[in-house]
């Protein structure tokens, strides 16, 4: 199963802004129980979307300057990247049907 | 029909988990089947401290993977697949259950945990704000807001917990809720009244959450004085309550005024295999531990309804 890999406020711009193919980023914290508890559903979901888009997870403790650009003040936050832009947004833990859902929209 | 499963089991908080303990350690088939996130609501809890073994208390979230392990060391399935239809088959046939996206299995018996979900305020702004400083989950959230005033509604156990762990962030905690006592336990009471950071604000009412980008201020409203006024806070946290989610139930089994389904001290319901444990059962204790033993309770007979109208495992 492919694992979505760590991005950082020092790679952002290169592992998101610049990417061709749009780019799913996960907000999430190690105190956050339902971050934990998401990452499964994403890894599936990267597995199913694998070539078409990019998954990543960011660590909003050991990157607050991305986090607070993007005003998260909620995690799980997911946010959908293409051409650099965000395209969609998911907020707080939903159905995997929902971020199906919002991945097949940005596509 | 490809799928075909012995013990289906629809929620993976404790009470599905504990069921697909027993039900997998049982030799049947089993799938558990979450529409949202494993663990239910002791996902959003921080620690558990009245879950029998552990005297210092449980992570909650440790706790629900730990289950989660256990079941799956059994042979049990998590499926993150929303199931939105049971049909009952004729006597001695299996269960139909449809999934959102379209998929038909078949089960033996079926055992609904599908607990409770939080409700809303239902007032403007609320959904607007969401992820901007509206939440409904303190441990997930209250770290964005430090040295802020933040609001929490309400005025039972969940409340008055999240507002004693906010105050780790915040700098003034408001407890606001609409009567002038609280629902919580008198444990919890006595840590909140002896902290210093949190007001609790009584017989209020939120009227509108304020804010273009991010909460700027809630509007209280007094129901004794009508009195309202603008709050200046970063966050409003919402823990008024829940509603079971019966929906795949309804129609099928009988519900209390509530819209938890009724059940006997077995799980039963009304309709033969089919069976209801946790939090969304009627006159449910909606402990962790009570859970947990619900599920235990449903699998152990789910197992017993099998054997009589189908046989031993693997006949």
């Amino acid at each position: 199963m492919a694992h979505p890999a760590d991005t950082s406020d020092a790679t952002f711009d290169a592992d998101v802004i610049q990417n061709d193919t749009p780019v799913l980023v996960d907000f999430w914290a190690p105190w956050c129980g339902p971050c934990r508890m998401v990452a499964p559903i994403v890894e599936e979901l990267s597995t199913e979307y694998d070539g078409r888009v990019k998954f990543v997870k960011l660590n909003t403790d050991e990157n607050p300057g991305i986090a607070s650009k993007y005003g998260i003040r909620s995690i799980p936050t997911l946010l959908v990247f293409k051409g650099g832009e965000v395209a969609g947004q998911i907020v707080g833990f939903r159905p995997k049907s929902d971020l199906q859902k919002r991945i097949e929209a940005v596509l | 029909m490809a799928d075909e499963i012995d013990i289906a089991i629809i929620g993976a908080g404790p009470a599905g988990l504990a069921a697909g303990v027993y039900a997998a350690r049982g030799d049947r088939k089993t799938a558990i089947f979450e529409r949202n996130i494993l663990g239910g609501q002791i996902a959003t809890t921080g620690d558990v401290e009245n879950y029998p073994g552990f005297p210092e208390g449980v992570n909650g979230l440790d706790l629900a993977l730990a289950m989660q392990a256990q079941a799956e060391r059994f042979g049990a399935e998590i499926r993150y697949e929303h199931v939105t239809g049971i049909t009952p088959g004729a006597e001695g046939s299996p269960f139909v259950l449809n999934t959102e996206d379209g998929q038909e299995l078949s089960a033996k018996a079926v055992i609904v945990t599908a607990g409770a979900d939080y409700n809303k305020l239902g007032v403007p702004g609320e959904l607007e704000l969401v992820g901007k400083g509206v939440s409904y989950c303190a441990t997930c959230d209250a770290a964005f807001f430090r040295n802020v005033p933040v609001i929490i509604v309400g005025g039972g156990d969940a409340a008055v917990d999240e507002a004693i762990f906010t105050t780790r962030y915040a700098s003034k905690v408001y407890l606001v809720h609409r009567r002038e006592e609280l629902r919580a336990t008198r444990l919890l009471q006595d840590c909140l009244f002896a902290n210093e950071k949190i007001e609790v604000i009584w017989n209020t009412v939120i009227e509108t959450i304020n804010g273009d980008d991010a909460v700027t201020s809630a509007t209280l409203k007094n129901i004794v004085t009508g009195e309202t006024r603008d709050l200046p806070v970063e966050a409003v946290f919402i823990f008024v309550g829940q509603t079971p989610n019966t929906s795949v139930l309804r129609g099928l089994v009988p519900l209390d005024p509530g819209g938890h389904a009724i059940v006997n001290l077995w799980m039963e319901t009304p309709v033969s295999g089919l069976f209801v444990a946790g939090d969304i059962r009627a006159e449910a204790a909606r402990q962790l531990v009570s859970a947990a033993g619900d599920g235990a309770t449903a699998a152990i007979r789910a197992e017993h309804y099998i054997a009589d109208h189908y046989g031993a495992p693997g006949s």
